[in-house]
């Protein structure tokens, strides 16, 4: 390249830099005053920033900033002030409150099911369905069928600490794989199954023997289901006289399961729903229809 | 009019002349950033809160991580609560560094396409998530997630020992009897008997899974115990926030 400065264009030209590429000159157009006050602008404000804000890196900590400003300290202080806004609507209170009086409440009830139906949506909707109708081995909440009890405090503890969950003080029936660990043969497992199955009308085998059923079963099961196979909430023993089936009514369904036990889980929701949400939870199920 | 040229300007120009060394001063001052900003973070102690609990992974989870790594789940799946309100109050406290520490690479992810993974575990049984990985619809009927039925096949943890070991390269305190036990620990968490009374010693507070078929660990298995730890080693109720604020 050659130094063209001598030799550059008209005076009446805009200025170029000097430079040249194969006799095309550069021109050396100022910025945009906007554009460069404005570089300054953020230039002085990074000087600023940094004195307000946590910024530099030193040895063993770093600069705290001017203002004391923290992103913990502000999720935390954002989660304060929610918490008080729902304490002024009297949320506090459906921590606290007992169940049947939140139930009776006018003012409490409808805060009750709007934050029941919200954390329902949330965290049970996945397993007992959006319209708490449950599936196969996920109950349904909506009818009057209850393994631990459909009172506002069973439902509450059950919410609480879960099924098989690990929570120390957590709900675990045994429903024992009768078949499989050889408590009952196999013909036994199906005398049985038909026997359970003709208290609600659905015996499926003629062949085998009621009376036998009857006997292996007050032998077997009456010790949680009850002699009238009308279940028991305090094991979570279900109900085996109704039309309510867990894990299917289908002979081999029943079969299955009298065969290698049940062990459904419940996860625990102390910890991870406060009290009053829980409550909510406990309002909300109870008021889907069902509740006792 | 000749601009007046300064004389740091025309050693600009030497760099503009020579490309080498134009790539060599961008490597520099690029290198100045990168220096102050990721640096400090390795020893500055108040990087990683001091939290108890955070215990590396078993190799039942660490296989299904790899597993989680290998079926791309992070496109989809953000594992950090940020420190917001809503995000708070959907999925519990916000996440911690130390939550991750033991991570290689860390999962936080970008993209939700799914909820965010960081609390997942507790959140719902086992054997939810085995039906929900199989066909997520049955579950969950709006689901767009795909379908990993097909990890419903054996695990093949030849090399688990391996991925420990490399791991504790990395400074994850894996002790060498850890690493030794990897197979005889992987077994241990898919016996929810717990016949082997030393594997809580070596993974205190992990969860005992039963698997989807005796006798065969399987790779849903790996990824269920992996899912269910995730978020669940620190018990806030021990934890301090006043003390770690950042």
């Amino acid at each position: 390249m050659t130094d063209l400065k001598s030799s550059a264009p008209a005076a009446t030209g805009p200025e170029t830099t000097g430079h040249e590429w194969d006799g095309i000159a550069e021109y050396n157009n100022p910025l945009p005053r906007w554009w460069l006050y404005s570089l300054y602008a953020t230039i002085v404000w990074a000087f600023g920033y940094w004195i307000a804000f946590p910024a530099w890196p030193l040895v063993s900590d770093h600069t705290r900033g001017l203002l004391g400003y923290s992103s913990r300290a502000s999720v935390l202080a954002d989660v304060a002030a929610t918490k008080a806004a729902r304490a002024a609507l009297g949320q506090e209170k459906l921590a606290t409150a007992d169940l049947t009086a939140i139930e009776a409440d006018p003012t409490l009830l409808p805060l009750a099911l709007a934050t029941g139906k919200a954390a329902f949506g949330d965290n049970c909707a996945a397993c007992h369905g959006t319209a708490a109708t449950g599936r196969t081995g996920y109950p349904n909440l909506q009818d009057d069928d209850w393994l631990w009890g459909g009172s506002l405090d069973a439902i509450a503890q059950t919410i609480r600490v879960g099924i098989r969950s690990g929570h120390a003080d957590t709900r675990a029936g045994e429903m024992p794989a009768f078949g499989r660990d050889g408590i009952l043969k196999r013909d036994e497992v199906e005398t049985v199954a038909n026997y359970v199955l003709s208290l609600s009308g659905k015996a499926f085998a003629p062949s085998l023997s009621l009376e036998k059923g009857a006997a292996l079963f007050a032998q077997n099961c009456a010790a949680c289901h009850g002699e009238q196979a009308k279940g028991n909430p305090e094991m979570g023993a279900s109900s085996l006289a109704d039309a309510v089936w867990l894990y299917g009514s289908a002979p081999q369904e029943v079969v299955a399961t009298i065969q290698g036990g049940r062990k459904g889980v419940m996860p625990t929701w102390e910890g991870r729903l406060d009290a009053a949400t829980i409550n909510s939870l406990a309002v909300y199920v109870h008021g889907l229809g069902g509740g006792k | 009019m000749a601009i007046a040229q300064p004389g740091l300007w025309k050693r600009h120009e030497f760099f503009e002349k020579n490309s080498i060394l134009l790539l060599i001063g961008i490597l520099i001052v690029v290198a100045i950033g990168g220096l102050i900003e990721i640096v400090p973070l390795f020893y500055l102690k108040s990087t990683i809160e001091a939290a108890a609990g955070v215990r590396p992974y078993t190799p039942l989870e660490l296989a299904g991580r790899n597993i989680y790594v290998r079926e791309g789940c992070y496109l989809c799946h953000s594992q950090m609560v940020r420190p917001m309100r809503d995000e708070v109050e959907r999925y519990g406290h916000f996440s911690l560094a130390a939550e991750s520490m033991y991570d290689h690479p860390f999962q936080w992810g970008s993209k939700r396409t799914g909820p965010d993974l960081a609390r997942v575990g507790g959140k719902y049984s086992d054997a939810w998530h085995r039906e929900h990985l199989k066909d997520p619809r049955a579950v969950v009927p709006g689901s767009i997630m795909p379908a990993y039925a097909f990890l419903d096949r054996p695990l093949d943890a030849e090399a688990i020992g391996d991925d420990l070991t490399a791991n504790a390269k990395l400074g994850v305190p894996y002790s060498p009897d850890m690493i030794l036990r990897a197979q005889g620990d992987l077994a241990a968490q898919l016996d929810p008997d717990g016949t082997d009374a030393t594997f809580p010693q070596r993974y205190p507070g992990a969860v005992l899974h039963a698997p989807g078929e005796k006798g065969r660990a399987s790779e849903l298995d790996a990824l269920v115990a992996y899912l269910q730890v995730l978020g669940t080693m620190v018990d806030f109720k021990l934890y301090d926030d006043k003390k770690n604020l950042r």
